[in-house]
């Protein structure tokens, strides 16, 4: 197989895999609508990431005490600020009784201090106090009828000021926590990043041959990020959720026991509810998701054969095409819709409905002097928070599958087998002649399938060598194994006698100038491009190189010159350009062997001429392996290579070949076919 | 804007009817806090049991109401806005198929997919959004707020306050953050444009030793990526803490000057308990309205891009009054003086074109990259319109003629095999829905099809992937050869055809096609000379103009750019040994 195809088929689709970032966190207010990742092996993925978190575990010590902190101050809070209501309405309670006992006294009526209400009242006939309900009677007996009661502002302004502190020291260890997390989680993914990076390094270009890059890319953009913002998220929604569950439990419970009881009763009714709900908009969720695919998958393709859509006259069945799947979509997402948002209503119907029950039996409470106003105050803000938590921890179950998901493909990257490293002491060439042996090579790109058996061949220093065979029949892989990107299975490639297995990789493609019909140039200016292999070349180096290859000229017609920078888009350069500008590149190290792939018709015939003439510039002198589809190239090799289906199945002069009457003969023979236009 | 809001009046009384959900569902909700208050008021405070009962009953009433209001406002929300996308993602299809290839080059077609798909998804979860939660906001605001005055007059400051701290922070916030955003975007494009480039040069960064340099590269960019991120992650974190810190002081803030209140006797316990849920609520509505100031401007990006193609006509049309060609046959294709230039090019591509290309007879088209064949090739089917002169099938401007007519006697055959998805068969019959299944297998055995379809598992009901991205190049160019043979046309067009066919399929398909094109008019584009070294006229290119018309025996004498193509292609002994013999190259295709 052509080791490009996959390129091809790469950047025929339409996205690249570069991922958009999500500022904003998260989007979806939902997440638990979706339908969540799963990973293969959960555990295995944890144990790993907890390994790659092991060097924060002081930062991650830190977050969980501060999250505990702050999240205890939080549920304190509302239990003082009840207290402080409390005050006002004992206050307010003790004046109204005050007020409203003295008014029955007789005008001027002078009590002796330390009058308290229970005296008054013995004075009182029956008839009036029979009258005053229980509860107000506590109220009036402790009474101290002395003076007007007033409002205690020294111990409401003490109960303010306590709240205060905790409202800041919550907000504080609340920003401390996330401060500390954002620096954790931001590590880790450039870790990831960077560890991703430096294994692509480190691995063989087999892995690469058969992996889409867009599949590579989509583990350094979506999966790292996916990773670090659910890691984010779920560690401290965890232990947020964890202590606030209990927290919020404890609380209530010191308030009131029959009224936690009916803040819980309420909780299975809405997990009941929610789990419905969910069920149903997942499903719903999935089948648009699928047709998403299906009318995304028809305008693409429509699109993208626009022409042919057109000349056939299919633009009725496509637009019939279309309309089919565009209903279909339409109804999956208006119900996929309206499910995930019947959850906020539910959420919010159970909530009042146990805002009601508290409020009723709150008040039924504290008729009964059971409990305050200030009490029933905390309570509802308790409830208000209770709803939270524990959606929250519903969800964490897919937060953390997605994280593993996510981390699993990562892990599996990072895990994939090596190059392996050069030999430590390894053999050099002091100066290489450029002799190149073949001594019994065997070689597959799977080790169960040979393709190549047994090869042996000769070359000596400064020979031509054409590599020639049909379409596919993997004429690069001479270039793999030359350059060592792959390694010989069996026997040795060696150059001016010495096994190039023994010497290090990186001295090894110092050999080979390389010019591949692949005209990778990076994103950066041409001067820059032409001295890749040498990046401390002089100005005269890069212009003579330009000048051999043909370059020189148009360089000069762009704008910028040498110092435009080439870009994804670079329209203003053809094909054929950038083919000699890669020409030029591999001039410029001046190696004492070459590897060549010739131009295709995908360049036009003049630059072709110009392509031909710096290659046989570039050749002269130097071993030179030529992957060939000129007849003169071929007819002026010193050795053809003959290949068919992977094997080398013929070696020879062009007469020698013909004499031979094998596969050679009937590739050139079978040219002359009648055409067509006959 | 214009363009869009057109869809959405089949909606109008949905969305009245929405509204009014969303006023009762608001109402409900804000109700609420007046009974608990009343609860406390005259329930607690008077001792009245009664009171709390009856209080409590209207409040459930009061809820299962919010809940069946949001219920409904749940459905129309959803309904309305699938219903509106529904209606524009249709729009939008239709209007990008009935565009020219201009109207395609303007647009780019990965544009014109993203406005199709993801801008489309876009309006549609912003607009769920909008209805069902931002909708709201408004009403509830402003409503939170009458109602936190009529119980409290005198403490409605402190809701002013608490909104405006929270506007404060919130736009100090974004106009650090948002500036930000733009540079993050630009860092993490830059990280995937290294990304991908060290993948894609994979064989050529080793082969000249650079990975370490590559390696610093990537790392540069994600250095700086991270930096950014933690200075944005860093200032956004503060959002949550802060937004809390004020919503407790504004409670705290409450039951303070509340205390004094009803120390003056203006204020009773239960309303400023009221007041404080009120309070809230109204923060958490303006908290909803921040969320659509964040939302709206990318919905609104989604919505100019799709208004532009909506707001886009075809250049090329279906004439008003078109002449009936049904009666005409024979396929004669003639240029009479055509000049063309695309839309923002000040140079005309073709220049003075004229020539007859007649049934029976193989036209062929030569000329290096850009000297403008195929564009030439591109005005017979109308894919562009000519700037001057005219193009004529069977004697009639094919402007003159419906498109749909003018196909009907066309086989075209792109430069890349394009396939639909469906199966081998429903591919072929893509241009003649009512073929036999004869027809199919025999176009397949022209096109030389027939051996690799019958080797595939199902044989002609053999699975074709989007994209045909599970058949190679070759088998590609094969199948749509095939696809247009069996719509028996009048006029064939080759546009560079051939060049994914190996050089001993090529030469039996274009013997079988002899046969299959008898009598037509076949126009040929080619690289290669010896595609079309036989053809019966051969028309070269350069730079838009023709400059020789004849065979190649001819051209060969009178044209030198023919010569000089076709001396750089082939060997002089190739040259001479003519007519019917050439081999220009081993592999047609030079793939590795």
């Amino acid at each position: 197989m052509s080791a490009y195809n996959q390129d091809k088929a790469e950047q025929s689709g339409v996205f690249p895999g570069g991922a958009r970032p999500r500022p904003m966190g998260g989007g979806n207010p939902m997440g638990m609508m979706g339908v969540a990742q799963k990973p293969k092996n959960f555990k295995k993925t944890m144990r790993q990431l907890a390994g790659y978190l092991k060097p924060f575990r002081v930062s991650l010590a830190i977050v969980v005490v501060f999250t505990i902190a702050s999240t205890i101050f939080a549920i304190a809070s509302p239990k003082i600020l009840g207290r402080m209501t409390n005050q006002v309405v004992n206050d307010f309670v003790n004046r109204t009784a005050y007020d409203q006992l003295i008014k029955q006294l007789p005008a001027g009526t002078k009590l002796p201090a330390g009058t308290t209400g229970a005296d008054l009242l013995k004075r009182m006939p029956a008839s009036v106090t029979s009258k005053i309900p229980g509860s107000a009677l506590n109220t009036i007996n402790k009474l101290d009828l002395t003076s007007r009661p007033t409002f205690d502002y020294a111990k409401l302004m003490e109960i303010a000021i306590e709240l205060l502190v905790l409202y800041g020291l919550s907000a504080i260890f609340s920003y401390i926590q996330a401060w500390v997390m954002t620096n954790v989680t931001q590590k880790v993914t450039y870790r990831f990043r960077k560890d991703i990076s430096t294994k692509i390094g480190r691995m063989p270009l087999r892995y690469f041959d058969r992996t889409t890059h867009g599949e590579v890319l989509s583990r350094i953009t979506n999966d790292v990020d996916t990773v670090s913002q659910t890691l984010n998220q779920s560690l401290t929604q965890i232990i947020t959720s964890v202590t606030m569950i209990i927290g919020i439990l404890a609380m209530m419970l010191s308030i009131s026991w029959q009224m936690t009881l009916v803040a819980i009763i309420t909780l299975p009714l809405s997990f009941g509810l929610i789990g419905f709900v969910v069920k149903r908009s997942q499903q719903y969720f999935k089948k648009q998701q699928d047709t998403l695919g299906h009318i995304n998958g028809h305008i693409e393709e429509m699109y993208g054969g626009h022409n042919v859509m057109k000349v056939f006259n299919g633009k009725d069945r496509s637009i019939a095409t279309f309309g089919k799947h565009n209903t279909e979509l339409y109804g999956s997402a208006w119900k996929s819709q309206f499910y995930s948002g019947l959850l906020f209503p539910i959420i919010n119907f159970v909530g009042n409905l146990g805002y009601v029950g508290i409020t009723v039996l709150g008040g039924y409470l504290a008729i009964h002097g059971r409990i305050n106003i200030g009490d029933i105050q905390a309570f509802i803000q308790y409830v208000n928070q209770f709803n939270q938590p524990i959606i929250q921890t519903a969800n964490i179950a897919n937060v953390l599958q997605s994280t593993a998901a996510s981390a699993e493909r990562v892990f599996e990257f990072l895990g994939e087998a090596e190059e392996t490293p050069d030999p430590a002491s390894t053999k050099t060439l002091a100066r290489v002649q450029g002799a190149v042996e073949f001594d019994h090579v065997q070689f597959g790109y799977n080790p169960e399938k040979v393709i190549i058996n047994d090869f042996t061949a000769h070359v000596d220093a400064g020979q031509r060598i054409a590599i020639v065979g049909p379409t596919g029949a993997g004429k690069t892989t001479m270039v793999n194994l030359l350059m060592r990107f792959y390694e010989v299975n069996k026997g040795a490639i060696k150059v001016d006698g010495v096994d190039i297995r023994t010497m290090a990789r990186a001295d090894v493609r110092k050999l080979f100038g390389m010019v591949l019909q692949d005209t990778w140039l990076f994103n950066g200016t041409i001067r820059e491009n032409l001295a890749y292999g040498k990046p401390d070349a002089t100005e005269a180096e890069i212009v003579e190189a330009a000048k051999a290859a043909h370059v020189d000229h148009f360089v000069h017609s762009l704008p910028h010159g040498y110092d435009m920078v080439l870009d994804e888009e670079a329209n203003n350069i053809s094909q054929g350009e950038k083919q000699l500008l890669t020409i030029a590149r591999a001039m410029l190290i001046k190696t004492p062997m070459l590897i060549l792939d010739e131009a295709t018709s995908s360049v036009d015939t003049r630059t072709e001429v110009l392509i031909q003439q710096a290659m046989d510039r570039l050749m002269a002198g130097k071993t030179s392996f030529v992957i060939a589809h000129r007849l003169s190239t071929i007819r002026n090799a010193d050795l053809i290579l003959v290949m068919r289906d992977g094997n080398i199945v013929e070696q020879g002069k062009h007469e020698q070949l013909l004499e031979q009457k094998g596969f050679y003969a009937s590739l050139y023979n079978s040219q002359f076919t009648e055409a067509i236009t006959a | 804007m214009k363009n869009i809001l057109r869809y959405f009046k089949p909606y109008i009384w949905q969305f009245l009817a929405l509204l009014v959900m969303v006023y009762l569902m608001v109402a409900a909700t804000l109700a609420l806090p007046d009974y608990m208050a009343t609860i406390i008021n005259k329930g607690i405070v008077a001792n009245d049991m009664a009171i709390v009962w009856h209080s409590g009953r209207i409040m459930i009433l009061l809820a299962l109401g919010a809940a069946g209001a949001s219920v409904f406002v749940g459905w129309f929300a959803s309904r309305i806005a699938a219903g509106f996308s529904r209606d524009i993602r249709a729009a939008t299809f239709a209007k990008v198929e009935s565009f020219s290839l201009h109207e395609f080059n303007t647009f780019s077609t990965a544009s014109l997919i993203t406005r199709s798909t993801n801008d489309v998804q876009q309006i549609q979860m912003v607009m769920t959004m909008l209805l069902r939660m931002a909708l709201m906001a408004p009403f509830m605001g402003v409503w939170a707020i009458i109602k936190a005055y009529q119980n409290a007059p005198s403490m409605t400051w402190i809701m002013g306050a608490a909104v405006a701290a929270l506007i404060v922070i919130v736009s100090v916030l974004f106009k650090i953050a948002i500036p930000k955003f733009k540079i993050l975007q630009k860092l993490v494009d830059k990280l995937n444009l290294v990304s991908r480039e060290i993948l894609t040069g994979l064989r050529v960064i080793r082969a000249f030793n650079r990975e370490p340099v590559e390696e610093q590269k990537f790392d540069n960019a994600n250095v700086e990526l991270t930096k950014l991120n933690l200075f944005t992650n860093r200032l956004l974190v503060i959002m949550q803490p802060i937004m809390m810190l004020i919503m407790n002081i504004t409670t705290l803030a409450i039951v303070w000057y509340g205390a004094h209140e009803i120390d003056m006797g203006s204020l009773q316990i239960g309303q400023m308990l009221a007041f404080m849920q009120y309070a809230m609520q109204a923060i958490f509505a303006f908290l909803l309205i921040t969320i659509v100031f964040i939302m709206v401007p990318r919905a609104s990006v989604s919505v100019d891009s799709i208004g532009e193609v909506l707001g886009t006509d075809a250049t090329i049309k279906d004439p008003e009054k078109p002449v009936d060609v049904s009666n005409m046959h024979g396929g004669k294709v003639e240029f009479d003086d055509v000049f063309f230039s695309y839309a923002e090019a000040d140079e005309p591509v073709l220049h003075d074109i004229s020539f007859t290309a007649l049934p029976g007879q193989t036209t062929a088209f030569v000329g290096s990259t850009g000297s403008g064949k195929s564009t030439l090739i591109n005005l017979i089917p109308r894919f562009y319109d000519v700037a001057k002169g005219s193009v004529r099938v069977d004697g009639v401007d094919v402007r003159d003629m419906r498109m749909e007519d003018l196909y009907a006697k066309i086989g075209f055959v792109p430069q890349k095999g394009v396939l639909f998805s469906g199966t081998v068969a429903s591919n072929l019959k893509y241009g003649a829905p009512n073929a036999s299944d004869d027809d199919v297998v025999h176009a397949a055995e022209i096109a030389q099809a027939k051996d690799f379809v019958e080797q595939l598992d199902g044989k002609f009901d053999a699975e074709i992937a989007q994209g045909g991205t599970n058949v190679s190049g070759g088998q590609k160019q094969r199948l749509s050869i095939a696809r247009a043979i069996i719509r028996k046309p009048e006029v064939f067009i080759f546009d560079d055809s051939f060049s994914a066919l190996d050089f001993t399929t090529d030469a039996k398909l274009r013997q079988a096609l002899v046969a299959a094109t008898k009598g037509k008019t076949v126009l040929i584009v080619a690289q290669r000379i010896s595609t079309i070294m036989n053809a019966d006229k051969i028309i070269v290119l350069d730079e838009g103009r023709i400059v020789g018309q004849g065979t190649h025996n001819e051209l060969m004498t009178t044209c030198d750019v023919y010569r000089e193509i076709a001396s750089s292609q082939l060997s002089d002994a190739e040259l001479r040994s003519h007519p019917g013999h050439a081999p220009a190259t081993l592999a047609t295709e030079g793939a590795i």
